[in-house]
This record gives C-alpha cells, sequence and structure tokens, in this order.
C-alpha cells in the first residue's frame, strides 16, 4: 500500500509530507526531487522507480503531488486516490497553490489521516468529510450526532447524511459533452468520439430515490420490442443513440444497470457526476475545418483555411478558435478574415482566429500569407494539426434525457413537485484536422 | 490570519521560544506552538527535543490540537521510545471515550507507534475496538491489526487477532469487510503458505455481497482479494464473473482495472465454447477504452495493461486500434505506449490505416518517439506481408528525408525486413548506400554492414564499402566489430579473387589487436573455418538463415501469466515480477493462472494436459539450425567465460593457411559436393598447420579443431540418431480432420530417450497458438514427460517440428493392438484426435543384455507355449551385420553358434516395464530368410518384437 504522501512547490520544497509506512524514509524526499523535479529532461513516466522505491506523481500547476511505495501496490488505485485527494482539497480551500497548501497544511494533515489509513484509501467523499473535519473543531456534538457521522462515513450511503431539508426541491442536470476529432486532410473522419457528462445538482430533501433515464438504443428497443407500439415507433430509429461505454458514480446501483439497464440512485446532496459515456457512431460533427497550405517557395507559405457550421441554423455556437500552427521560423504573417478577428502569436507559434457567435449552417474563411526565414535545418516542419474550440447548445452525441423521478416516500413532496433544469453543452475536445 | 505563518519562523533561538509557548497556560498559544512544531517537522527540521512538553498537550478535548499531537507522536517515538511511554495513558483512556471518532483516532494513532513498550499496551485497547459497537471503529481497528502486525508479527498470532479479523470478514458493515479483507490480504502475503485468507465459496459470496455496497475503494480491496481465489470449477467461476461484471461501469478506474484482473484470470476456466465465454470477452472492451479518456497518468497505467490483455488475448481489442491513435498533445509516456499498442493490434484489416498514421508520427518533434514510429513501421512490414512493399516505400521515403535518426532507425528496421523476405526488396540496396556517411550510431552502422556483407554479391563496390568502415575498426563499438568482420568474410567467400588483403586484414585485426574475446574467438573460427575446409566454412557462413519471426518482443508466457494475475498494480505498469522491485518476502509468490478449462477429454494425467501453455520453459531454446544462425550473424551476449589473452603467433601460418584454403575454394565452384575435400595436397599443409599454432595460441583450452568438429556435428544431423531405426513421418492428422492443422510424425529412441518427433502444419488461414499435448491410457504407460513446446504461434502455412520426450511412467490399459496410442493435441482452435502405432522397438532398453547362464536358465523356465516362430524374407545380411544392426535398436546378441553352416544367433532384449523377450535367430549362408523364434513370458508382444526385427533389419 501507499506508503508516505508528500506535496512539494515547484522548486521541489517540501510543503506536506506524511509517512504511513516504516519501509519510507525521509530519503524518499530527497530522491523524488532529485531525481524527478530537478530533473533536467521532461518527465517521462509518471511513476519512477529510485532505489526499489516507486514514484507516483501528478501535477497541479506548479504543485506536485507524490505517492510512495515499496510494495507491488495497485498503481491504478494509487493515481484514483491522488486524484481524489486534489478533489478534496479543492473542495476545502479552492484551488491548490502553494499559498493555499500552506495556509491549510493543518488541515490536510488532518485529512491525510482520516482519508488513508496506513497506506489504506478510506472513504474520501468531501460530502461525508465535511461533516466532521472541519477548521471549527465539533465539540457540541450531541451523541447521536456523532455515531450518524461514524454510520454515514461507514455506511453503504456514505455520500449522503440524512436529515437534509430544502423548501424549495430543485434539480439541475447538465448534459456536457465534449466531441472529438483528428480528420485528415482530404475531409476524412480518422477517429471521432464524444465523451459525455451528465452532472446533476441535487438540492432535495430527505433520501430520495432517482431513476434517470435516457435516449439509450438498448432501452428503447427493449421497450420497443416490451408491447408499447406506438411508442416505440416513435422513438427507435435515429431518435436513440448507442452507447459504447459508460461508468457511473458510486451511488447508482451497477448490478441494476448490469441487469436491467436502469438508472437507479440515490444522489449526493449537492453538486457530482453522475455518469460519463462515451459514442463513437453517428455523431453531429459541429463544424467542418477545411485547409489548404501551400508552400511557395522555400521562403513562404500561403494558408487558407474554411470552416463550415453544421447544425440547425437556429442555433449559435459561441466562443470558436481556430488555431493554425505555423513554423518556427516565421517572420511575418499577413491574415484577411471574413468574420471575427484573427492574430498571428509569435509566442505560441499559431495564428489565432476567433469568432464569437457563428450560426447553423454558415461558412467562414480566413487566408493568411506566412513569411519565412530561410533556414539549413534539413527537417521538414512537422506540421501540426490544425486545431479548434466552440461551445454549441446542443449535445452532439445526440443524448436526450427522458426522465428523472424522484422518490421519496417518507417526505411529503412527490416528482411533480421537484423543479428540474435540463441543459445541454456540447463543447469541443481535441478537434483537431491534420493539414 | 492563515497557517502559513508557520512556515516562516526561522529565527535563532526558535526551540527555546516554542518550548516556552508550549508550556503556556493559554490554549490558544499552546495550539499555535503545535503548529509551528509540525510545520518545522514537516520541512525537515529536528524538532525532537520538545518531546516532553509536546505530549503534554496530548491531553486536551481539543480534538485539533489532539491530532497534531499524535502527529507529531508518529513522527518522533521512536527516537525517543521511553518518553513515548508518558503518552499510553492518553491513549488508553482515549480508547474509552464516548466519541467513536476518538476511540477511533486513539487505536488508529497507537498502531503508528512502533515502540515495543507501547505495543504491548495496545491489544487490550484493540481487541475492545475490534468488537466496538460502532463501525466506524471496527474498521479502524481492522486496519490496526496490520499495523500491529507489521510490527510484531509473532504478537498478533498469539494473541488471536488473526480470528478476530476473519471475523469481520462477516461484518454487517461493507466497509469493515473491506479493510478486515485488505488487512488479511496484507499479512497473508508475508505468510506464503498460512491458510489465512481461507477463500472458500462462503466467505467469496460474502465478499461479493459486500461489493455492491462499499466504497470505491473497499471494491478495490475485495476484487483484489478476489483474484487470488481459484474457484473450484467452471460453473463457480462464471457465477464470480457474473457478479463482477457490473463493476466494469465504475467511475472509478482501479475498480474497473480490478475487475478485469478478476475476470481474465477466470475466464481461462470458462470452456471457450460457452457462450458466455464470447459475452464476457465482448464487455471487456468498452470498459478497456474508456479508460483510455482518463487522465494522463491513469492512461498510462491503462495502456500498460492493455499491452498485456493484447498479448494475451488479442480478441479483445482487435477492432479498437483507433481509439489508440496518438494525440498531438498526449504526453510522451502515452504516446510510446500507444504506439506499443497500435503495433500489436496491426493485421491485414487495419494496416492501411495504421501505416498512414505511423506515417504522420514519424514527422513529429520527439526524437524518442519518431524512432519508435520508424521502428514501426518495420515491424508491421514483418508482421502484415501483404503491407510489406508499402512500408518498404514509406521507409524509402523517410530515408529521402535525411534526418539523420530517421535515416539510421530506417536502416535498422529494413535489415529486419530483408531477413524476413529474403530475395525481395533488394533493389533498395543502392539507396540504402548513398546513407552509409551519415550512420553514427552502432547499430545502425551494424545493420548497414550486415546488408552489405550479405548482398556483397550485388553491390559493386561491397569491399570498397567495407574496407572504409575498417579504417576505424577499434574505434567501432563490439557490435560493429563483430558484425564487420562476418560481413567481410562472406565478402571474401563470395568474391574470394580481389578481397583476399582484405579478409587477412580483418582476422589479423580481430585476433591480433583486440582485446575483447568475443571478437578475437569470432575470428579464430572463421580463421580456422576458411583454412581447414573452406567449402564448410562456405555452408556454415553462407549458409541460409532462419526467417525471423514476426512478433520479437512478445513478453514471455510465463512472466506474461503471471502479469495477468497483476493486471492493475506495479508489476503491471513495470511489466517485471514484483520480486524485481519489491523487497524482502512480499510479493515473492508467483501468481499463476488457473489451469486452462479441462477440454482434453481423457484426464488421467491431468498434470500434463494442463501444464501445457503455463509450464512452458522460459527459456527459448534455438533449435540447432539457429544456434549456427546466430553464432554468425546476431551479437550473442558476451558470455562470462574468460579466455586467457595470450597473443597469438600465428602470423607465420597465416598466408599458408589461406592460400590453401583459396586454391580449395576456387577449385571447388564446380566440384559436386563432397568431391575432394581434404584430399588435396594444400588443404592437408592447412590441416597440418593448424594444431601447431593452437596450442600455443589457447593455451589449455581444448583443441578448436575438435570443438569445430563438435559444432558441426551438432549442426549437422538433427535428425540422426546413433543406431536407432527412425521410420519415416507418417501423416498422423489430416488437416481435413483438424481446422486446418496438420500433423505427420514418427518415434525415436535417442541415448535412452524416447521421443515423438512431429511436424505440425498450418494449412488454415489463422495463426495457432497454445498448443498442448495429452495420450490417453496405453499398453506401456506412454505419457508425455514434458509440456508441447511450441514457442512461437504457428501462422499459416508454417511447420514446426518438435520432438516430444516421453515417459513411461503415465497410466497403463491395454490398447489393441497393442502398440496402439491415442493423442489429444490442444490449439487454440479446438482438441483433436487421433491415434497411432509406435514401433516395439522403442521400449527396447540399453540395458537389455542378459547373462549366458541366466539366458539358458529362463529360455527353459518359459513353456513352449509362448514361443512363437517367424520368418523374416528377403534379408541379403550376414549374421554379424544383422546383429549389429539390431544392437543399434537394444536387440542384443549374447551368443551364437554355427550349427552346419546356419548361424544361430541369441538374442535377448528387455521392455521398458522389465519384461523380457528372448530370440533365437537362424540364418542360413546363401538363404535371405530368416527363422525367428521369440520366447516371452507376456507372449502378446512377441508379434510386435518380430515387426521390429523386420523392420530393422530390412532398412
Amino acid at each position: 500500500m501507499i506508503g508516505g504522501l508528500f506535496i512539494y512547490n515547484h522548486k521541489g520544497e517540501v510543503l506536506i509530507s506524511r509517512v504511513y509506512r516504516d519501509d519510507i524514509g525521509r530519503n524518499a524526499v530527497d530522491a523524488f526531487r532529485v531525481n524527478v523535479i530537478h530533473a533536467r529532461q521532461q518527465v517521462r513516466s509518471p511513476v519512477t522507480n529510485i532505489a526499489r522505491t516507486s514514484f507516483f506523481h501528478v501535477k497541479r500547476s506548479n504543485i506536485w503531488l507524490a505517492a510512495v511505495t515499496k510494495q507491488n501496490v495497485n498503481a491504478a488505485m494509487v493515481f484514483e486516490f491522488l486524484y481524489k485527494m486534489c478533489d478534496v482539497m479543492t473542495a476545502y480551500f479552492g484551488k491548490i497553490s502553494e499559498e493555499n497548501i500552506k495556509n491549510n497544511f493543518v488541515l490536510i494533515y488532518e485529512l491525510l489521516d482520516e482519508i488513508l489509513d496506513f497506506g489504506y484509501p478510506q472513504n474520501s467523499e468531501t460530502g461525508a468529510l465535511k461533516t466532521f473535519i472541519t477548521q471549527q473543531g465539533i465539540k457540541g456534538q450531541t451523541k447521536e450526532e456523532q455515531s450518524q457521522i461514524t454510520s454515514q462515513v461507514t455506511g453503504q450511503i456514505g455520500w449522503r447524511r440524512e436529515g437534509i431539508k430544502y423548501r424549495r426541491n430543485e434539480l439541475f442536470l447538465d448534459v456536457l459533452e465534449s466531441v472529438n476529432l483528428l480528420m485528415s486532410p482530404q475531409g476524412q473522419v480518422l477517429s471521432a468520439h464524444v465523451s459525455g457528462r451528465v452532472v446533476m445538482k441535487s438540492y432535495l430533501s430527505g433520501m430520495p430515490e432517482c431513476k434517470f433515464g435516457m435516449n439509450d438504443k438498448i432501452v428503447i428497443d427493449k421497450q420497443g420490442k416490451g408491447g408499447t407500439t406506438d411508442d416505440a415507433g416513435k422513438s427507435s430509429g435515429k431518435q436513440s443513440i448507442a452507447i459504447d461505454d459508460c461508468t457511473f458514480h458510486q451511488c447508482v446501483r451497477l448490478s441494476k444497470f448490469d441487469s436491467e439497464r436502469s438508472i437507479s440512485f440515490i444522489p449526493p446532496d449537492g453538486e457530482y457526476e453522475l455518469m460519463r459515456y462515451r459514442t463513437t457512431k453517428d455523431i453531429i460533427l459541429p463544424f467542418r475545418v477545411i485547409p489548404l497550405v501551400r508552400e511557395v517557395g522555400r521562403t513562404k507559405l500561403e494558408v487558407k483555411v474554411v470552416i463550415k457550421s453544421n447544425f440547425k441554423p437556429s442555433l449559435l455556437a459561441q466562443k470558436i478558435e481556430v488555431r493554425i500552427p505555423t513554423p518556427l521560423n516565421t517572420s511575418g504573417v499577413q491574415v484577411i478574415c471574413m468574420k471575427g478577428k484573427a492574430k498571428y502569436k509569435a509566442s505560441e507559434n499559431a495564428i489565432v482566429w476567433k469568432i464569437k457567435r457563428m450560426a447553423g449552417m454558415k461558412e467562414s474563411q480566413i487566408s493568411a500569407e506566412i513569411e519565412l526565414l530561410p533556414t539549413n535545418d534539413k527537417k521538414k516542419w512537422a506540421r501540426p494539426p490544425i486545431s479548434m474550440n466552440f461551445e454549441v447548445p446542443f449535445a452532439p452525441s445526440g443524448l436526450k434525457v427522458r426522465y428523472l423521478k424522484v422518490f421519496e416516500s417518507k417526505l411529503n413532496y412527490s416528482d411533480h413537485d421537484v423543479i428540474k433544469w435540463v441543459r445541454y453543452i456540447g463543447r469541443s475536445g481535441i478537434y483537431e484536422t491534420r493539414c | 490570519m492563515t497557517d502559513s505563518k508557520y512556515f516562516t519562523t526561522t529565527k535563532k533561538g526558535e526551540i527555546f521560544e516554542l518550548k516556552a509557548e508550549l508550556n503556556s497556560d493559554k490554549k490558544e498559544k499552546k495550539k499555535e506552538a503545535v503548529k509551528k512544531v509540525i510545520a518545522s517537522m514537516t520541512v525537515g527540521k529536528d524538532v525532537s527535543a520538545l518531546f516532553p512538553d509536546v505530549v503534554n498537550c496530548m491531553q486536551t478535548d481539543n480534538l485539533e490540537l489532539k491530532k497534531l499531537v499524535y502527529l507529531y507522536l508518529m513522527n518522533y517515538a521512536k527516537s525517543q521510545p521511553d518518553m513515548a511511554i508518558m503518552a499510553v495513558n492518553t491513549f488508553v483512556k482515549d480508547c474509552e471515550d464516548p466519541n467513536p471518532l476518538i476511540r477511533a483516532l486513539a487505536v488508529r494513532t497507537m498502531g503508528c507507534i512502533r515502540v515495543d513498550k507501547i505495543t504491548e499496551y495496545l491489544c487490550e485497547p484493540l481487541r475492545k475496538c475490534l468488537k466496538d459497537e460502532d463501525p466506524y471503529v471496527r474498521k479502524t481497528a481492522a486496519v490496526c491489526v496490520a499495523k500491529l502486525h507489521d510490527i510484531n508479527a509473532q504478537l498478533v498470532e498469539d494473541q488471536g487477532f488473526l480470528d478476530t479479523l476473519k471475523d469481520l470478514i462477516s461484518d454487517s458493515n461493507p466497509m469493515v469487510v473491506a479493510n478486515a479483507v485488505a488487512a488479511l490480504s496484507e499479512i497473508a502475503e508475508s505468510h506464503p503458505n498460512s491458510n489465512l485468507l481461507d477463500l472458500n465459496p462462503q466467505t467469496i459470496n460474502k465478499l461479493l455481497t459486500a461489493l455492491n455496497e462499499c466504497t470505491e475503494w473497499g471494491q478495490i480491496f475485495i476484487l483484489d482479494c478476489l483474484a487470488n481465489y481459484t474457484p473450484r470449477d467452471d460453473r463457480e467461476s462464471q457465477s464470480i464473473c457474473e457478479r463482477v461484471t457490473p463493476r466494469l461501469s465504475h467511475a472509478n478506474s482501479a475498480v474497473v482495472l480490478s475487475a478485469v484482473k478478476v475476470l481474465m484470470k477466470f475466464m481461462e476456466m470458462l470452456p471457450k465454447d460457452l457462450d458466455y465465454y464470447g459475452t464476457l470477452l465482448k464487455k471487456l472492451a468498452p470498459p478497456l477504452v474508456t479508460l483510455l479518456s482518463a487522465e494522463p497518468e491513469l492512461q498510462y497505467v491503462a495502456l500498460r495493461n492493455i499491452n498485456l490483455i493484447v498479448q494475451k488475448r488479442p480478441e479483445i481489442l482487435k477492432h479498437e486500434m483507433k481509439v489508440f491513435f496518438v494525440k498531438y498533445n498526449d504526453p510522451i509516456y502515452v504516446k510510446l505506449e500507444k504506439l506499443d499498442i497500435m503495433i500489436r493490434l496491426a493485421s491485414q484489416a487495419n494496416i492501411a490505416q495504421v501505416l498512414a498514421e505511423l506515417k504522420e508520427y514519424a514527422t513529429e518533434v520527439d526524437v524518442d518517439f519518431v524512432r519508435k514510429a520508424v521502428r514501426a513501421i518495420g515491424r508491421c512490414a514483418i508482421k502484415v506481408e501483404q503491407s510489406a512493399e508499402r512500408c518498404v516505400s514509406t521507409l524509402l521515403d523517410l530515408i529521402q528525408t535525411k534526418v539523420n535518426y530517421v535515416v539510421q532507425e530506417a536502416i535498422v528496421v529494413i535489415k529486419d525486413i530483408f531477413r524476413k523476405y529474403p530475395n525481395k526488396y533488394e533493389s533498395v540496396i543502392a539507396t540504402l548506400c548513398e546513407n552509409l556517411d551519415s550512420l553514427d550510431e552502432p547499430e545502425a552502422r551494424a545493420a548497414m554492414i550486415w546488408i552489405v556483407g550479405e548482398y556483397a554479391e550485388r553491390i559493386d563496390n561491397a569491399d570498397e564499402l567495407l574496407e572504409s568502415f575498417l579504417e576505424g575498426f577499434h574505434d567501432e563499438s563490439t557490435q560493429v566489430q563483430l558484425q564487420l568482420l562476418t560481413a567481410i568474410v562472406k565478402l571474401f567467400l563470395k568474391k574470394p579473387t580481389e578481397t583476399q588483403e582484405l579478409v587477412q586484414q580483418v582476422l589479423s585485426l580481430a585476433t591480433q589487436d583486440s582485446d575483447n574475446p568475443d571478437l578475437r574467438d569470432r575470428g579464430y573460427i572463421y580463421w580456422r573455418l576458411l583454412s581447414t575446409d573452406p567449402v564448410a566454412a562456405k555452408e556454415v557462413v553462407l549458409a541460409e538463415k532462419p526467417l525471423i519471426s514476426e512478433e520479437t518482443d512478445l513478453i514471455e508466457p510465463t512472466l506474461l501469466e503471471e502479469l495477468i494475475c497483476h493486471i492493475g498494480t506495479l508489476a503491471s505498469v513495470y511489466h517485471k515480477p514484483p520480486s524485481a522491485f519489491v523487497e524482502g518476502s512480499r510479493g515473492v509468490q508467483h501468481r499463476r493462472l488457473p489451469p486452462r478449462a479441462g477440454s482434453v477429454e481423457s484426464a488421467e494425467s491431468p498434470d500434463v494436459g494442463q501444464s501445457g501453455p503455463s509450464e512452458a520453459p522460459p527459456a527459448v531454446i534455438p533449435s540447432q539450425g539457429d544456434l549456427l544462425g546466430d553464432l554468425l550473424n546476431l551479437d550473442l551476449a558476451p558470455p562470462t567465460a574468460t579466455v586467457p589473452s595470450v597473443q597469438p603467433s600465428m602470423q607465420m601460418g597465416a598466408m599458408d593457411l589461406l592460400g590453401g584454403g583459396l586454391d580449395s575454394l576456387m577449385g571447388d565452384e564446380s566440384d559436386t559436393l563432397g568431391g575432394d575435400i581434404g584430399g588435396s595436397p594444400s588443404m592437408g599443409a592447412g590441416l597440418g598447420a593448424a594444431p601447431t599454432a593452437m596450442p600455443a595460441a589457447l593455451g589449455g583450452a581444448p583443441p578448436v579443431g575438435g570443438g569445430l568438429g563438435d559444432l558441426f556435428d551438432l549442426g549437422g544431423g538433427v535428425g540422426m540418431p546413433t543406431g536407432f531405426y527412425v521410420v519415416p513421418k507418417t501423416l498422423w492428422l489430416p488437416a481435413m480432420k483438424a481446422k486446418g492443422l496438420e500433423i505427420s510424425g514418427t518415434f525415436a529412441r535417442r541415448g535412452g530417450i524416447i521421443q515423438m518427433d512431429m511436424s505440425l502444419t498450418n494449412k488454415a488461414m489463422s495463426v495457432m497458438t497454445d498448443f498442448a499435448i495429452q495420450f490417453n491410457r496405453n499398453s506401456f504407460g506412454l505419457a508425455p514427460a514434458g509440456p508441447l513446446q511450441v514457442l512461437t504461434p504457428l501462422s499459416p502455412n508454417q511447420t514446426i517440428d518438435v520432438s516430444l520426450p516421453l515417459s513411461t511412467s503415465g497410466p497403463v490399459m491395454k490398447m489393441e493392438p497393442l502398440n496402439n496410442l491415442q493423442v489429444a493435441v490442444k490449439n487454440n482452435i479446438d482438441v483433436f484426435y487421433f491415434s497411432c502405432q509406435f514401433p516395439l522397438s522403442l521400449l527396447f532398453v540399453e540395458d537389455g543384455k542378459m547373462e549366458r547362464q541366466v539366458f539358458l536358465a529362463t529360455w527353459k523356465d518359459i513353456p513352449n507355449d509362448n514361443e512363437a516362430q517367424f520368418q523374416i524374407k528377403d534379408i541379403h545380411l550376414n549374421s554379424d551385420a544383422a546383429s549389429n544392426k539390431l544392437q543399434g535398436s537394444n536387440i542384443f546378441t549374447i551368443a551364437k553358434r554355427t550349427v552346419e553352416g546356419q548361424d544361430m544367433l541369441y538374442q535377448s532384449i528387455k521392455l521398458t516395464n522389465s519384461i523380457w523377450v528372448l530370440a533365437e535367430m537362424r540364418v542360413q549362408t546363401g538363404n535371405p530368410n530368416y527363422t525367428l523364434s521369440i520366447k516371452c513370458r507376456a507372449p502378446e508382444v512377441c508379434q510386435f518384437v518380430y515387426q521390429c526385427y523386420e523392420m530393422v533389419l530390412k532398412n
């Protein structure tokens, strides 16, 4: 198991050091600093073995978190734990920075004591942790409160406490998708997938039982067979989508999903990620990028890029940004664009073209002339792909929320009383076109 | 006000000031002071001097302060054991506290203090806490047992904590169960043979129930523990798999990977024809792909594991090639791993896409990545024959870029392509030669030199090229030197007239001026070879090389099996067994996949069939043909034995030797083989010179001549036994009956070892792997003495010759006919059955020569009814020759009598099961028909013994 956990600043100074196992000595702290943080070359692996001691590290801004062990630990678990650790810290004091860590070092030690015991991760749900790890102390607890805390921390529903009350029962569902594309210069889709998340903000009283439904092809097809013929006729076809794979928050009953493919759960309070999914079929690619690069002699490059929006004309895409890489020996750039603003950024070796808004089924174009310094470098310019960023108000995978039902038998509110909000946002993930 | 100020106090007299503050009456001030102490501790300052003062702050109702003091205690108790005792009372008291959080805190902290005296006091509170009413305390106590075990294992056993811990597996709270499982697993690891984690169907059921309810971390502990269990049968295996599969949709990647581990392991037990098996395979792909959308560090762990999974079960991800395409912004470690997997998944179906990608990658920035991409193109060519041409042209394009490292990598892989497809792409050699000057890496230089030597006859100026390398011979690395030596010898053998000087130069450089024993020895071998028998030299040096196999960097199967059992862990990231990086006893246990589902029907000798895939020996033993190829062309790792470095004094002989060699080489060009080798006077001179020079050169080492002789014997006679007659291979299993697998074979007895020689031919379209063999019971208890060693996958149209050693210790059952053997052969496709008949002479043992007296007595003793008479016709041998021939097959002539022009041979045979067979053979001069009388206590063997006689004498 994890033998110790260290947090360093960018200079390699230790901010937090907690050792759980006897086989990890103080020299481990220095070994990581010398061999990884101060190493000259780029990090070649997130797992480093130095003198039979293994170091796992992740970096958040310029803070290094390193877990150390001398055993054959579950490596995936260690990384998951480090991410979780970051989440917990962020939930407690915001951004992970040197200052915040120094300001909260007592709290961090307290958290580390609680969520890692002898190197074994324990309950790390911030909802539960916040009930008893605070900076105010927990003097005034009654006996009932104490046992409620412990039963929550160890309980089956470790992510939610009892006795939550809201005057207005309300929930927000965000379907956030990032659409990824790799396209060849000829416009052939090399790979495309959508990775989506359903984020839920729940403000519900009591211990509500929820059921979530979407236009999952498997469910719809099953219902179609089930007998409700008129409904099936409507909803099958392109209405439903094929989900390649999905993962759920730990509140979702996985065995039920496995057997019936129904998503039922008791949600945590506040914001959390209900599920993640991935689709690869019938993706709506919101934009098409058509590049044209021509080398004119050895010292000039002509670039023309056309973007076409491919969705309903009534919808508006926002925050559109096209990034056209330029060679390292660029000496000057002239740009002409029909819409938005374009600028050559020498420090980033790219032309950045920004458009605030663009409706569906439109087209825009940029052309640039790039002057090059003559070089004797034999190696050809690598031509990095043209990348794009945008935000669209629909789900490129075609996913639709069909329902989210709330049942709370003990309190007297019903599904109809809950106010529900659903929102779809599609963003670009890695959306690249080779040129 | 924030806590960061505590980090800034660096003034002198700090410790003194802190002491004062710690002893202050004000609570706030005390707390501040403790915080400062902890901050100093964190940055590595020694604040152990404050021990008594800090411990004094322990008795407080302020939980935050208490936790800080505990933190301090855990760090320094070891250095101040006597004072740490002061804290014991507070701990014991806290363990009785009404607040469960404090009880748990106390027991948790106490376990972290590694001081013997404190440990003694820990036992009682721990015992109580293990039975505490509050689950939070119980789950903490469970881990505490593991802590205590780490400090004092004996104590834990004596106090019976292990049993209490086992009881906790049945606890009502899932988190307690999970922690108990984690603690038990860890303790069990340091007692490999104890039956601590006594996993049985009941406990497994409990674990599976807890799995649905506990935290994500608990699920990992439970899944990792489940992976150590071996289900009793395929039913149980399936039912566990069914209950584990829902975990594949968990958001936590570690849960997913641990579930994959359990499934991969238990799947091994499921029969392949089961529907569920296919379903499971299909279910595994999507979660593995989803892992690739996790954060890069996790992606890396996932990719390293996928690399293993793809090697074990390529079918799972064969359609998912695209997800492994490299993204421009992937961290380099992710890129390199993806590339590796792409090559493993490359097949005829997707090769076009893969090549297009690889070409793209070859223009990236990172040098390592580009090199790997170029190498990958070469591997694709070797793996997918149809793509070879495209790959070669892609590589040529890349060479045109003139980017130094790209060119060098390309040349290295082109060499391999030449070896895979000889006489196909040699037209590119000219292009390669243009880049000779830019090569500065040993591997690339060596590859280029190999190419020049191998194709010397097509390269007009090969001698010039090689000569140019020779100038800086001593500055080259060993790899290049060895290659240069071989290449020049090849050149000499191909164009002897023009290159005599060159070869002498390199031989003298290698043998006289080098300190490297490998190089020197190789030099001597060539020298001897060229001087003693140039024809043989030609046959050896220019021998046809075995084709290289497609998968060059597969993980060796036993290691792969072990690593599959460690999916998700560090071992799977390093691709090394835990014992390679874990100290002490932990992890020394080697994990094994459960034996493959019992698909061979005759289960009489289960150990043999099941050991098939898992017990294949780790070392790849090259066939003898390979050995020679290696010796000449590949660079073996330097052997550890050192040769005394005596400067040879061979100069005088050199000229003669080569002169002689050259003559006969030239003269021999048109001669048929075996013409006048060694007969020419010049050869004689050459031979004569050798022994005189050798002792001086090698001191006490055995004469090289003899060594060489051995070497060639080895190479020459694979199928030649010392005297045992081997029936030519016959077809045993036609491809029609075995889904494309064709087996022909024969039996042989070599040096007392019975061997079954088989040729396996793949006449199907797909690659065959996972071969295993099993015999049904038979009359003489023949059974495989080892696993069937088919080390490389058998690709379509390939034939592999294997020799399976047999023992006679297997189960016995009388067969009809007596020498019938029923065999089952398994591969990744199916199980096939056939039967064959072995010659009884296989079982004639070497010590079958009976004493004369005994023979007489036995002969009389066996009733005459048991005597059988046979005629052996058309033998044109005299009795002595026949007797000699028979002796080769362990039929021993004890006595010979000549009566009236008739030779009477008395012979004895002993079978492996100690049955004696006596025979009398009458040979009449001039009569080609022999009369054979056989007497044996088991008369049914006579018929088969007669067959052996006939077979041996007639061939």
